[in-house]
């Protein structure tokens, strides 16, 4: 197959993985061709609001496929997965405030306008170091990293394992939203970060910033893929995967478990971050609202949806579900709740492999006979 | 200290029925006299209970002597409003305060003493014998009864005479409240008349204030010392605040007050108030943590039963809670006129609607999730979302009203530092009683037998012929039936909203893990625990500090005991 | 090795109540001298047992599971357990793979290894494998990766991420395959297997952690005559090399296997022999037949 030049060794067994990537190329660069091209009278215009809605889907299917690896692969219903997301959200909302400079509305050259407004006299500590861009990176990848790691450590090593690691999740999720929530967090309360101008000295408002942030989503998309795919290829995910199947029995093959969890947990909560990273410059808010539990609960269905334990059904689910929410909230918004109702019913009841457990049924079936032909020919001899 | 709340309690209990009785009257009164002004008045009216002999003799007094109050001659004047402050009837503080107030008239043409109210330049007139409305007449058909400065004094000592010295205690209670800021050494006399008479306790103790009060400005230096000491026994914030004026320094530090012996004391009575007020204020952040800690152990009590029996997490538990707050609200709006039967009769009502939403969520989805947790928590998720959405479209996305019977309204005075409301305490106790009634329906009825032996051995209850998937259904029954009583409770200490379960779900799953699942015990401890914890947390962290301090508090015992407070021991825990 | 933890041996040893006991006053000096050959994280088997379980009690919410029970397993020697239910077979394994920790008592791998203070995988690592009496394999993964995931290797988290199978290694899962029997379904789902292909391909997984000591747990369940036949010549094949512990309900089996066995009852040995014997033992009658 041709395809396979293109991709790295351990992605030849992935056909579907192997498929959205060429698509999500595709589809980047029509997108980008489209919009900068084709004149905007055109009927195949694509308009720049409609590039960052895309950009902002594309970032959301990363934070899906960081779900996926902990629960898909290693079981950990993460019910807060949100919050690292947040978290590298407003990171890179920190760097965009401090880029604002003296253009806020107070035209404090040193302090973000809600600070001015709060009576602030100097910046606190925490966001020291957020002028500059090398320093909010490495932020956005080190918070949720680093909270991650705390929570796992504790968590995983006390053995604390299913729904008591989701409520915990939660918890931990909720406890942030209510800690953002407060002024004295320093990081813009309610209303958290916004009014932001420009990033790397780029206008946010520009098309071409945009097109450009919508374009680092799709690679990002398509690295964190890759990444993730050569994660659950090697023996490290394989060992994951039994964790989920049947720790105890990992375990006594001699693998330290908590281990294994712990590394999966930070390294999904980094890709989190990136996500929440992207995101923000493209939405042009940062809030508490990203910490709500229904935001980590609902990622949960996009993944559920497209299908636990692929990588590309997380991102399938994740793209059509946040269409299907644009759509309805903005044609039928009292519908929205019913249909994501019923979605997350249907979904576990009647979908618990997802869209695209629905159509691998067919080749398992065929699988299944040939394993039980197999297992009929060992009976005889 | 428990008995005497529940004294306490059942003495209220009687006493607002009492007041809901009079309440009736006052309205009914109110009708009959078609005016604010009667009706302000009327209260002194219904609470005279001579007999009715003695109101004819009464009245023939007043009939005598309130002709008497058109003299001219100011010295006849004071003489007869001496006379008519000595008959014992409530009618004729209406009259007195009515002069004072300039509203005391009488007609030209028969000379007939009426009450007036301006109304739109017009003059409502009212009889001087029963506040009874007369008619509506022109001013010039009338004229003022006068006054000078020397009669509305005698007017003033007699009345607050009158009313301190008054047979019902609510008018007692008020004008000793007037006049306690007022400083009028006159009323001394009166004062300690009343202190001999008085038998209610908290009148009493408002009596030794306002003498305290009025002494502390006497010129004898022993008798404001002994004042001084007295204010310290007060819980009043006008104590304190009468001992914070002695003890204020001008601006080099020196105090204004002169004598030294009177610092001294008013600094130990200061000290001895602000302990006072520490301990109360300490008494009552755990009346509080105890309430919140009833709300929480309501609403946890339910997904202990459903979470701890089946091992099935239920998001919707929440909206469940909410489904039986809104059957209050549909309750209320179906018998308006009974507010105080209504919420007896939502209690039931709330469970059966709750306990018939859990059992069909239980048949249609989780029944086909067992052994699947995460998948249940995820559909029951989608099943609150529904929920959430269906009360949005079919009553309303904004709060509704929910009304608070009268005897749950107020609050149950102590002391004048301490006081409880009712519906915290109604609530406190029914928390535990629904904690008791399901302890009883758990370890007495065969249901509950039942329910025990599934939880512990699904597959040998099933091979004893317990029909395990009956017992789910009503299992997750009685714990959703639970959680819409506890939605009663919760419509009359919160807004009941669409959004009212999401607030308690986190809350609640915290409360049932911390407490260790499978007990129910170990969620009355939890619940109570975290109630108080967080009321204690509030004064100094600030409400959503306390919140969060709790929550990560909790996220972190969960690590070290990962089976709660009240672990459930044996082979099984560890699992497979 | 520092003086301190010297003491702390010698304290240990001489407190064992051990068969060898007198040796292992001699090897506690050894220890002082500092020229015994033997790293207390090594196995030491020079005194012949392999397992040494001691006075271990094991209660859950006031039940009795182990009793002052003790054991020793000789190194290479195929063991049965055998015991009526509740007898404390499975929380003895418990004890052993770190599962449970023992209320009071010692559990001793070789001479050196305190397994009460050691975690699970640790014990699993040194050399003690366990098959469950429930075939646990991982369902999702091919007979192949169930093999792959159990060899003894480094089981670290960056070096499982990097490595790649080496050639030994994959003759060396291919040889297990072909013991256990399983050539046919290299790359079928373990979920697909049968229940006595389950049972083996567990078997095989524990052969792959090449571990000193095989802990199993009533191998032949849902067997047939013919699988069960094969497992009895497996796990005699492998006694010598390793020591097998096998606890097992089916006598047939039993008899068929070892040539030492142990009965426990209510936590704690109360019989120990060659089968013959065993069977010949007043009080195991009475345990088995009712007094």
């Amino acid at each position: 197959m041709l395809l396979n030049y293109l991709f790295p060794h351990f992605m030849h067994e992935d056909t579907g993985g192997k498929w959205l990537i060429s698509l999500l190329i595709a589809i980047t660069l029509l997108v980008v061709m489209f919009n900068f091209f084709i004149p905007e009278s055109s009927a195949l215009h694509i308009p720049t609001y409609m590039v960052t809605l895309l950009g902002k889907y594309l970032c959301l299917a990363l934070l899906a496929i960081a779900l996926d690896l902990v629960w898909g692969y290693c079981g950990i219903l993460s019910l807060g997965h949100g919050a690292f997301f947040a978290l590298g959200g407003y990171a890179m909302g920190m760097y965009l405030m401090r880029q604002i400079g003296d253009r806020g509305v107070y035209g404090n050259a040193e302090l973000p306008d809600f600070m001015v407004f709060l009576n602030w006299h100097e910046l606190p500590w925490y966001w020291q170091g957020f002028e500059y861009f090398s320093f909010t990176a490495l932020m956005i990848i080190l918070v949720p990293g680093l909270l991650a790691y705390v929570f796992g450590w504790m968590t995983f090593r006390s053995r604390v394992t299913g729904v008591y690691l989701s409520i915990m999740t939660q918890a931990l999720t909720y406890a942030l939203l209510l800690a953002f929530f407060r002024n004295e967090m320093g990081l813009g309360g309610n209303n958290g970060l916004t009014d932001f101008k420009d990033i790397l000295g780029f206008s946010l408002q520009a098309d071409g910033t945009r097109i450009i942030l919508f374009t680092l989503s799709a690679l990002a998309l398509i690295s964190g893929y890759i990444a993730s795919r050569f994660i659950v290829q090697s023996k490290l995910g394989k060992t994951v995967v039994a964790i989920r199947d049947a720790e105890l029995r990992t375990r006594f093959i001699g693998y330290k478990v908590e281990d294994y969890k712990l590394w999966i947990f930070v390294f999904s909560a980094m890709l989190a971050g990136i996500a929440g990273a992207l995101y923000v410059p493209q939405v042009g808010i940062i809030n508490p609202g990203e910490f709500s539990p229904l935001n980590s609960i609902e990622l949960a269905i996009w993944v559920a949806i497209g299908g636990r334990g692929t990588l590309f059904g997380a991102v399938i689910g994740a793209l059509l579900v946040n269409y299907a929410k644009t759509y309805f909230t903005g044609a039928l918004p009292e519908f929205w709740l019913f249909a994501l109702g019923t979605l997350f019913i249907v979904s576990t009841l009647y979908l618990p492999q997802g869209i695209v457990g629905l159509f691998s049924q067919f080749t398992n079936k065929q699988q299944k006979q040939s394993a039980k032909h197999g297992a009929l020919q060992e009976e005889t001899t | 200290m428990k008995s005497i709340q529940k004294k306490n309690i059942l003495h209220c209990y009687v006493k607002n029925h009492i007041r809901y009785l009079m309440s009736c009257l006052l309205l009914f009164t109110l009708m009959l006299s078609h005016s604010t002004y009667a009706s302000s008045i009327s209260k002194t009216n219904i609470t005279d209970n001579g007999s009715k002999q003695q109101v004819s003799t009464k009245q023939t007094q007043l009939e005598k002597i309130i002709p008497q109050l058109r003299v001219k001659n100011f010295k006849k004047k004071i003489a007869s409003i001496k006379q008519l402050a000595e008959i014992d009837d409530p009618q004729t503080i209406v009259i007195l305060e009515a002069l004072l107030n300039s509203k005391l008239y009488y007609q030209k043409s028969d000379k007939k003493v009426v009450i007036i109210n301006k109304k739109n330049n017009q003059y409502e007139t009212f009889s001087t014998l029963n506040n009874n409305a007369i008619a509506i007449v022109q001013k010039k058909t009338l004229k003022k009864i006068t006054t000078n400065n020397k009669l509305r004094k005698t007017i003033r000592a007699l009345l607050a005479k009158k009313k301190i010295l008054n047979s019902n205690l609510d008018v007692r209670q008020n004008a000793l409240k007037e006049i306690l800021t007022a400083n009028d050494a006159s009323l001394l006399p009166v004062l300690e008349q009343a202190q001999r008479q008085e038998t209610d306790k908290s009148q009493q103790d408002l009596l030794k204030l306002a003498i305290a009060l009025i002494e502390v400005h006497s010129n004898n230096s022993e008798t404001r010392q002994s004042a001084v000491k007295r204010l310290g026994n007060s819980l009043y914030p006008v104590a304190k605040g009468k001992l914070t004026k002695i003890l204020e320094t001008d601006e080099h530090g020196q105090y204004i007050e002169q004598d030294k012996a009177v610092i001294a004391l008013a600094e130990k009575a200061m000290q001895r108030i602000s302990s006072k007020l520490s301990l109360f204020g300490n008494l009552e952040t755990l009346f509080f943590g105890l309430s919140l800690g009833s709300v929480l152990l309501l609403a946890a009590i339910g997904l202990s039963i459903t979470f701890g029996v089946m091992g099935v997490i239920n998001m919707a538990h929440g909206e469940l809670i909410m489904l039986g707050a809104y059957t209050t609200y549909l309750v209320q709006q179906l018998m308006p006129n009974d507010i105080g039967l209504s919420l007896i009769v939502a209690i039931p009502a709330a469970f059966i609607v709750s306990g018939l939403f859990g059992v069909a969520i239980e048949r249609g989805v989780i029944r086909h999730l067992y052994g699947r947790p995460l998948e249940t928590l995820l559909a029951t998720f989608g099943i609150s979302l529904l929920l959430q959405q269906m009360v949005r479209t079919l009553i309303s996305a904004q709060n509704v009203p929910v009304i608070t019977p009268s005897w749950l309204s107020g609050s149950l005075v102590l002391n004048p530092a301490f006081a409880l409301t009712y519906n915290r305490i109604y609530i406190f106790f029914f928390a535990l009683f629904v904690f008791a009634m399901l302890m009883l329906i758990l370890k007495k009825t065969s249901l509950g037998l039942q329910v025990r032996a599934v939880a512990q051995n699904r597959g040998m209850a099933t091979a004893m012929g317990i029909k395990t998937q009956w017992v789910d259904s009503l299992t997750f029954g009685l714990g959703s039936g639970v959680a819409g009583v506890a939605g009663v409770a919760l419509s009359q200490l919160t807004n009941v909203g669409p959004n009212l379960g999401q607030a308690y779900i986190i809350d609640s799953f915290m409360v049932v893990v911390f407490g260790g699942v499978e007990n129910l015990w170990g969620t009355l401890v939890a619940a109570m625990t975290l109630g108080i914890t967080n009321k204690f947390l509030e004064p100094w962290a600030g409400a959503v500090m306390a919140k969060i301090i709790v929550l990560i508090s909790l996220i972190i015992f969960i690590q070290k005991r990962p089976n709660g407070l009240f672990p459930q021991k044996g082979r099984a825990s560890g699992g497979h | 090795m520092s003086a301190l933890s010297q003491v702390r041996y010698k304290v240990r040893d001489a407190l064992r109540r051990d068969r060898t006991f007198n040796h292992t006053i001699i090897e506690s000096d050894a220890y002082l001298q500092g020229t015994h050959s033997v790293h207390p994280n090594e196995l030491d088997v020079s005194h012949g047992p392999v397992l040494y379980l001691e006075d271990i009690s094991v209660s859950f919410d006031g039940f009795q599971a182990l009793n002052n029970l003790s054991l020793y397993i000789d190194d290479g020697e195929l063991r049965c357990i055998i015991g009526p239910n509740g007898a404390g077979k499975t929380t003895m394994m418990d004890v052993i793979t770190g599962k449970t920790h023992p209320d009071s008592g010692q559990v001793f791998f070789g001479q050196t290894m305190d397994l009460s203070q050691m975690a699970e995988h640790d014990i699993a690592t040194a050399g003690i494998g366990r098959k469950f009496q429930k075939p646990t394999i991982f369902p999702e993964h091919s007979v192949w990766e169930n093999l792959e995931l159990a060899m003894k290797t480094d089981k670290g988290v960056w070096h499982s991420l990097f490595t790649v199978l080496s050639a030994e290694q994959k003759d060396r899962i291919e040889e297990v395959i072909e013991i256990i029997g399983l050539q046919a379904l290299y790359f079928s789902k373990a979920d697909l297997l049968s229940h006595g292909q389950k049972q083996w391909l567990e078997i095989g997984m524990l052969l792959m952690q090449d571990p000193r000591v095989l802990l199993v747990d009533e191998p032949v369940a849902g067997m047939t005559h013919q699988e069960m036949d094969r497992t009895a010549e497996l796990l005699t094949s492998l006694a010598g090399k390793h020591s097998v512990v096998v606890v097992e309900h089916d006598m047939d089996f039993v008899r068929s296997i070892a040539n030492q066995v142990t009965v426990l009852h209510e936590g704690s040995v109360l019989a120990e022999g060659t089968m013959e014997e065993v069977q010949n033992n007043q009080k195991v009658i009475e345990v088995y037949l009712g007094e």
